[in-house]
This record gives structure tokens, C-alpha cells and sequence, in this order.
């Protein structure tokens, strides 16, 4: 492991796609000393875990399973000269650039120009999902079960129920039939599959059946899982099972954030930034699932270039000032989030030249965006995409492109 | 550079504070870290666990204790100290199991104990024994004080009643306050708040190592502990005991029952009845983030009922935020179920309190057993025709009392004819820090790198706790030694880590 130095010039947090991406193209833009930390024994994200596919469709055009995905993204960040430092968790964030991080030798202090925050996303534990019944083992999210088959080679059960039906439910059940493990049952609380209609093709393939309208109530079991109660239409009902997988209810893993005086936009849980991926205190940028809860791997990986170059016209002395931004204002009860929520004036070309949005439950109608009107049909976890257009008032942007 | 690594660590664990403490010299006082303690267990312990070769039937035991909870742990610590041969049965696989997993971390003054009772003298005592081992015992002491809300015309009513009854107790530097006294103390709080009194004294502190270290302390001066070891039958014949259990007998001319929750069974089966029935009164809790502790600096204790102290709100010496316990009786001993509804009320109240909790995420959730009974007074008794003392009906300050009963106890064993010579120069356990406040592991050098990295926890931290006479024995045990998997994403990063090291270490010793 190369030794962290005191001074650097760009520094990233997090080794997932968002990472990595921008770590590679911060180097192939000839900025010399981008170093990446992780804080896992070696980067590449929760893809290293998932052992199924799709991925790589976007960034190489091809077909890849998580781990080889992940280890390309490594290998082109350290071909490019970025340099990775593994085992390396950042506790503090202060103000303009300085960062507190522990290594297994102790603690250190280091002093970015750019510190690029992509920590990433992870779902909802039991415990802030208010589910009644006794403790016992083998209830997990999927990022633990994944992390228990593909690096510890464990399986933590054979038959258990996963609550859920975001697109992460259809990955844990690949992970579990990979595994040999045979699920009993999807669980969703709603009418219909959170993630799209065509993948409910895909657990009846694999004879696990989806039960909507259901909801769990209980779980029961002395030091494994035995059974839980779920409640339907019809009322209580007990199932045999000896795990629960909560997947999905993403929340941006922003510990540090927390903790620091960078601020934060309670409805995204990630940090608040402009369109250059800024956040309040600009030497710090952020990228991918930190932003927000969730998106896929392809595209955290794609918001890690962009921002990469947000970060070298920052370096360049090229980035408006970004204690001017103003707030994006937007009326629309059905809005669960946007970004970027405040924009700046407009100072070359724009790492998110659109507003990503999220919807809180299905809705068919109006909303306004930045004094925009846009008519919208559809559903929560979809990817909602709007240009932003220059301020009304602004008169010299250029088209953004 | 392993030599050197083991200095740096013998450092890290602690500066040991060698002040005269009472009987026992700890001026001369041995005091052991992590490393000489492997040493140990290589010689007489298997995967933390007595070899079995090593307890034949040889001699009796001076003392069996029954029930590894935090009585039991100080019970095992006192006599041990006092130079007798122990034993502690535990039929879980690991200690701290019971009662003592589901507590609110509170060192309690006793100053709204019933007047006179006998849990307000062991509180007191176990109060003053902690204050004197912990330093050099490494645990950590957090004196933030608490403050007892009036939330209404009623509850203000009853503040001078309490402190008089506070007083009468012997605490005699509660503060009254007024409304803006106390926001000016806690800007948080609700405004609705109607008055105060401030209970300088009561502190928090770390509720897994104390009572870790009370029986490392007892095993490392030549205790045995057998866990996995339920009690099925028992004889005593005149001059000695015979204890059958689920890993064979053990004799023993004293038997501690400390069997908390199932106190009144162990009662039946070592004298055939029991003056007490345990009834469970269930404590549900919620914890929040630890960006909640920066909200509140006091202990928040609402004005007590006849049943329950109430809803507490309070940091924990880990950095998280603590509301509960709610108090439900219930039949079955040894499963307490979370109530989603309960739980919903619990964050409603602790957001009523401190409004700003509302914006803080829910870290976990747990629920603990108390081992209540129809009587509120501790039930400890010596049955002398039997040489039997009895630990029953601990349902709340377990964990404040807990040196305070071992003492208390022994007397009455003295008075039941025990006669030992103590130990000279006991060996002292100098504990690891899991309290934020810190000086942490992670913070050092060699800590080989964080594995849990909500709770900051280092593999070395994780080795360690799975080395020593009292290595963890479950993942529950070894989350409770380290607190790995206990934060924020509970597991999410690290249970596969965590469940690996605990696997790996065991095939290792076996």
C-alpha cells in the first residue's frame, strides 16, 4: 500500500462505481495525485457481492456479472494512476478540505483541494422498520447476505422470505437461488411490483411467489428465525421460514455527512448540491447513491465522470461562486425528492445538466420545476428526468449541452 | 515488532490507576491486559470454557454460583476476592443472556429507592464500589447527572416529595429548578416543561464490559465458568452439594442462586419451593442515532409511578440516544417480543420530550426482561439448613446494585459460617474501551483495520474478544464484548466479516 500523503490534490471517498469512475477519468484529465479511499479490504462496491448480471451495459457495452464489473472499474482507476488505499475509513470531514482518516495504523489528517464524497447507499435495517417479534438470527438485508455468500462463502439459511419488491429484491433472489438457497416467498405491501411489471416474470420462473398486499407482522424464533406472521386481506397468517431479507428503502450511507457541517437535504438523506455536484462547502463534491436512494451501478458510474469534471474546472479556477446558488423551488405533493436542489450561476458545462427526481406514490398530473411545467405519469422508483434550462432571469447562460 | 505491538497495546488499553481501594491492595494489585490473558486460556481453558478434564470430581467447589447475569458476575468477582474456589453456571452460551441484555446503562444514585429498603443499600454500595475498581478497571463513568421532568400542575406537585424522599436517601445535592433553569440546561426540550430537579450523581456507564470485567476478574483470580450449563437437579447431603447439570456434576458446599429470570425454579429445585414467584415485566426500548446524543446532556427521568421509573430518555456511553423502557407483564421467561405499535409510542414520546428527535433515524430496537415479582423489595435470603442464598426478584438497578448485593451477600454467607482468607494481591483486568468517548482501538496503531464500521470496531478488537477465560461464545456474545453490528446499518457492512472472524477463531482453538 502506498503511503497517504499529508497534502493532495483530489481526494475520493468510497470505492463503489461512483468512485472509481471518477478516479479514473480525474487522472485520465491529467490530474496527477487523485487518491481513492476505501474503507473494505478491497474496492469495487457492492457489485463485488453481487455474483449475477446485468452489468456493464452502459459504461463498455456488454454483459458483465458484479464482480468482474468490479474489478474493471478497479483495474482502469489504478491504469489511469489513480491510487487506491484500501482499509482506510474516513471519520471527519472539517471545514475546506481537511480529513481525519484511520488506517490500521493509526489515525492521520489530510488536506484535499477536492475531496469527492461517494460513499454510496444501503437499505433499511429491521430495527427503523418497526416489525414486531422476538430477535433471533438469520434476518439480514441483502447487502449482508450477499456479503456473507460471495466473501465468506456462508449460507445463513434455506428458506426465508424477502420483503420487498424493489429492483434489490430481484438480485437477492438471484443471489439466494445462486446459493441454492429457495426462498418461500417474495413480500409487498403494495398491489403491484415496485420495480417494473416485466420482472415479476422472473420469481415465477423460479417458483418463488409474490405475495402483495401483504405485510409482515412478526417474526418469530428463539436464536434462528422460525416463522413469521404476515398480515393480508384474509388476516394473520403464520409461514414457516428460517430468514427474513429486508431489501430495498435504500438511504444514503451519510454517517460523515452527519457529523460534519456540510449540509444535508432531509428529503434525498444525501448532501445538498448545485449542478456541478458541489456541495455547501465547495471543496467537497459527492457523487452517486450518496446523492440519493438509489440508482443503478451504471449510472452512479456515469455522475462519477461527470463530476470528475465539475472537479477539474473547480481545480482550474473555472467553477462560480457557490455561496451565490439559489434554490430550486418545486410545487408538487408527489415529489419525494430532486437534485441538484440549488443551482449556481452557470460557469461552463454542468456535471447534472438534468433535475433527477423521485416520486412518493403513482401520480398523474402536474408538477413545477424551477418555474417549469411538466406534465408526469408516473410511479415511485422511477427515474425522473427534466433538463434544466437556464433561470428565467439569467442572461448570459449558454445552452447547456 | 510483535513485542512492540504489544507494548503500544498494553498502553492503549489503559493507563492503570493503582490508588487504595478499600480492603484489597491494589498498590501491589496484578494487573493483566489481553495479551497475558491469552497465556491463561492456552493452559486451562478450551474456546473460553474450562477443559473438561480439568473439573473431575476432584474437591468441591467453595461456591456455585447460579446464573452468569451481572448479579451473578459480581457475585463470582466478591468471592473469588475473597479467596474462594467458584464455580458459575450459566445455561446460555454465553453470560449476560438474560435480564442483563436489556437494560437502560444507568448508574443509579438511589435516590427515588423506597426509604430503608435493602435495594436502596445495595444501590448505594454498589454506587461507591464502582466508583472506587472502575479506574482501574478501565471502565468508563459518564457523571452527566439527570433531571427529573414535571410535565404538568401534578408531576410539579410531587417534586418536593421527591426530593425529600431523595434526601432522606442520603442525596443530599439534588438542585430544584425552575422552567427556564432547566431549558437554559437542556435547550432541546419540549417547552411545555414545567419544572425540574436535578440529580447531579447519576452517571451512565457501559453496561456490557462492567459486568464483563466483574467475573474476567473472578475467573483471571482462579474461578471456573461453565456455560451452556443448565442446572436440572440438585442434591445436598449435610455438608455439600451436588449439582447435576446438562454437562455433568459438580459439587459445591454453597450454592448463589442468581438465576434471574428463572430465580423461583432454581428455588424449587435446590430447596423444593420458592418464597417468590417471578412474574416478567417485559422493557421495550428504542435507540436513535448517535447524531441524537448531541440533543441531550442529562439523564431525562420522568416523575415515577408506583410500578415503573418510567420512561427514560438518556445518551448511552456508545454515543447513541435511549428511550424506554415501557413495563408489560408477561408469562414467558425467555422471549421478549417487540411490539411495532409500542415501539411507534416510545419514538411519539421521546419526540414529545425532545421535539427534534423526530429527525433522527432509529439505530435499533430491542426489548429486555425484568425478573419482577409481586414484592418490590429485592428478595435475598440465606437458607442456612441448606447453605443456599438466594438472589431473587432483581427487576430493576440490577446493573447499579450489582457490587452493592455481591457485598451484601456476602455477609450473610459469612454469617452462614463462610470463612476464607482473601486474596493478597488479586489480579486486576484491565478492560478494553468500547465507550465513545474513547481512547478506541481504531484510534491506535495495529489495530489491523475497522470491520464494523458504524461502531468503529478493529479486528483486533474482534480477535481479542474471542481469545481469554472468557472469549464470547455466540455472536450475541461477541456483539456484546465489541458492539460490532450494533450501529446504524446493523449489520449491513460487516455481519459477514463479523460472522467469519467468530468462525475462523473458533476453528482456530479447537
Amino acid at each position: 500500500m502506498t503511503l497517504l500523503p499529508a497534502k493532495i490534490d483530489v481526494l475520493i471517498v468510497g470505492g463503489g462505481p461512483a468512485g472509481l469512475s471518477a478516479a479514473t477519468t480525474l487522472s485520465r484529465m491529467g490530474v496527477s495525485g487523485v487518491h481513492l479511499l476505501e474503507r473494505e479490504p478491497s474496492a469495487g462496491g457492492i457489485p463485488r457481492l453481487c455474483a449475477h448480471s446485468p452489468y456493464g451495459m452502459r459504461e463498455w457495452g456488454r454483459v458483465m456479472f458484479g464482480p468482474s464489473y468490479a474489478f474493471r472499474l478497479v483495474a482502469e482507476a489504478e491504469a489511469a494512476g489513480a491510487i487506491i488505499h484500501c482499509n482506510t475509513t474516513v471519520t471527519a470531514l472539517s471545514k475546506g478540505g481537511g480529513v481525519t482518516v484511520a488506517t490500521p495504523n493509526g489515525v492521520h489528517t489530510i488536506q484535499a483541494k477536492a475531496v469527492l464524497l461517494a460513499t454510496g447507499a444501503r437499505e433499511t435495517p429491521r430495527a427503523d422498520r418497526m416489525v414486531g417479534g422476538s430477535k433471533p438470527g438469520g434476518v439480514m438485508n441483502t447487502g449482508a447476505l450477499q456479503s456473507l455468500i460471495a466473501m465468506h462463502d456462508q449460507k445463513p439459511f434455506r428458506r426465508p422470505v424477502i420483503i420487498g419488491t424493489e429492483l434489490i429484491a430481484f438480485s437477492a433472489l438471484l443471489t439466494c437461488r445462486l446459493a441454492g438457497i429457495a426462498p418461500v416467498a417474495i413480500i409487498e405491501e403494495a398491489s403491484r411490483t415496485t420495480a417494473w411489471r416485466m420482472l415479476d416474470l422472473m420469481p415465477r420462473f423460479l417458483g418463488c411467489p409474490v405475495w402483495y398486499d401483504t405485510t409482515l407482522a412478526a417474526i418469530h424464533g428463539r436464536s434462528q428465525v422460525e416463522s413469521v406472521t404476515v398480515l393480508d386481506k384474509a388476516g394473520h397468517r403464520q409461514i414457516d421460514c428460517d430468514g427474513v431479507i429486508f431489501t430495498g428503502l435504500f438511504r444514503p450511507e451519510n454517517a460523515l455527512l452527519r457529523s460534519s457541517a456540510l449540509s444535508i437535504d432531509p428529503r434525498t438523506g444525501g448532501p445538498l448540491i448545485d449542478q456541478y455536484g458541489r456541495l455547501s462547502d465547495p471543496i467537497y463534491f459527492a457523487a452517486g447513491n450518496i446523492l440519493r436512494p438509489v440508482e443503478t451501478a451504471g449510472w452512479c458510474w456515469r455522475e462519477g465522470q461527470q463530476v470528475a469534471g465539475s472537479i477539474v474546472a473547480a481545480l482550474a479556477g473555472r467553477l462560480s461562486d457557490r455561496a451565490r446558488a439559489t434554490p430550486v423551488i418545486t410545487e408538487g405533493s408527489a415529489i419525494k425528492y430532486f437534485l441538484p436542489q440549488v443551482l449556481s450561476e452557470t460557469s461552463g458545462p454542468a456535471a447534472f445538466d438534468c433535475f433527477q427526481m423521485r416520486l412518493s406514490q403513482p401520480y398523474t398530473g402536474k408538477v413545477i420545476v424551477n418555474g417549469r411545467k411538466l406534465h408526469l405519469k408516473s410511479r415511485p422508483e422511477r427515474r425522473i428526468l427534466t433538463r434544466i434550462l437556464p433561470l428565467p432571469d439569467s442572461q448570459n447562460a449558454p445552452e447547456i449541452t | 515488532m510483535t513485542s512492540n505491538n504489544q507494548t503500544k497495546r498494553a498502553c492503549l488499553i489503559g493507563q492503570v490507576y493503582y490508588a487504595n481501594m478499600g480492603k484489597f491492595d491494589y498498590k501491589n494489585a496484578r494487573t493483566v491486559n489481553f495479551f497475558s490473558m491469552q497465556a491463561v486460556s492456552k493452559l486451562r481453558y478450551q474456546n473460553g470454557d474450562l477443559k473438561m478434564q480439568d473439573t473431575g470430581p476432584h474437591g468441591a467447589y467453595d461456591i456455585v454460583v447460579i446464573g452468569a447475569g451481572v448479579i451473578g458476575c459480581a457475585v463470582a468477582r466478591r468471592f473469588s476476592l475473597e479467596g474462594a474456589r467458584v464455580l458459575v453456571l450459566e445455561k446460555a452460551p454465553d453470560i449476560l443472556d438474560g435480564a442483563s441484555k436489556g437494560n437502560s446503562a444507568i448508574l443509579h444514585t438511589g435516590f427515588d429507592a423506597p426509604e430503608g429498603s435493602l435495594e436502596l443499600s445495595c444501590v448505594q454500595a454498589g454506587y461507591r464500589e464502582y466508583e472506587e475498581i472502575r479506574a482501574a478497571l478501565n471502565l468508563p463513568l459518564d457523571r452527566c447527572g439527570a433531571l427529573v421532568l414535571a410535565w404538568n400542575q401534578d408531576q410539579e406537585d410531587r417534586l418536593p416529595e421527591l426530593m425529600r424522599q431523595g434526601l432522606a436517601n442520603g442525596v443530599d445535592d439534588l438542585e430544584l429548578l425552575t422552567r427556564a433553569e432547566t431549558i437554559a440546561l437542556e435547550p432541546n426540550l419540549a417547552p411545555h416543561l414545567r419544572a425540574a430537579f436535578r440529580v447531579p450523581r447519576e452517571s451512565l456507564i457501559d453496561p456490557w464490559s462492567a459486568p464483563h470485567a466483574y467475573l474476567l476478574q473472578a475467573l483471571l483470580n482462579g474461578a471456573d465458568l461453565r456455560r451452556n450449563c443448565g442446572l436440572t437437579s440438585a442434591l445436598y447431603d449435610g455438608a455439600c452439594w451436588r449439582l447435576e447439570t446438562s454437562q455433568g456434576a459438580f459439587k459445591a458446599k454453597m450454592a448463589i442462586n442468581a438465576a434471574g429470570l428463572y430465580g423461583d425454579l432454581v428455588d424449587e429445585i435446590l430447596m423444593g419451593k420458592s418464597t417468590f414467584r417471578i412474574r416478567p415485566r417485559k422493557g421495550q426500548f428504542v435507540v436513535f442515532d448517535k447524531t441524537a446524543s448531541a440533543l441531550v446532556r442529562h439523564i431525562l427521568l420522568p416523575v415515577p409511578t408506583e410500578k415503573t421509573k418510567g420512561i427514560v430518555v438518556c445518551r448511552t456511553v456508545y454515543g447513541n440516544l435511549l428511550v424506554g423502557p415501557t413495563a408489560e407483564d408477561q408469562e414467558v421467561r425467555d422471549n421478549a417480543d417487540l411490539v411495532p405499535e409500542t415501539l411507534a409510542e416510545l419514538k411519539q414520546k421521546g419526540v414529545g420530550i425532545l421535539p427534534a428527535l423526530a429527525k433522527e433515524d432509529v439505530t435499533a430496537v430491542y426489548a429486555g426482561l425484568r425478573p419482577a415479582c409481586a414484592e418490590k423489595e429485592y428478595q435475598i435470603a440465606g437458607h442456612s439448613a441448606q447453605m443456599v442464598i438466594t438472589i431473587g426478584a432483581i427487576r430493576s438497578t440490577g446493573l447499579s446494585s450489582a457490587l452493592g448485593t455481591a457485598a451484601h451477600v456476602f455477609t450473610i454467607a459469612q454469617t452462614m459460617g463462610f470463612e476464607k482468607k482473601p486474596l493478597d494481591q488479586p489480579i486486576v483486568p484491565v478492560m478494553p474501551v468500547l465507550a465513545e468517548e474513547g481512547p478506541r482501538d481504531w484510534q491506535q496503531p495495529g489495530n489491523r483495520g475497522i470491520i464494523c464500521h458504524c461502531e468503529r470496531v478493529t479486528r483486533r478488537e474482534l480477535e481479542q474478544a474471542l481469545e481469554g477465560p472468557l472469549a464470547a461464545n455466540s455472536i450475541g456474545g461477541l456483539k456484546r464484548r465489541t458492539r460490532a453490528t450494533m450501529g446504524r446499518c446493523q449489520g449491513f457492512y460487516c455481519s459477514g466479516a463479523v460472522d467469519a472472524c467468530f468462525r475462523e477463531k473458533r476453528e482456530d482453538t479447537q
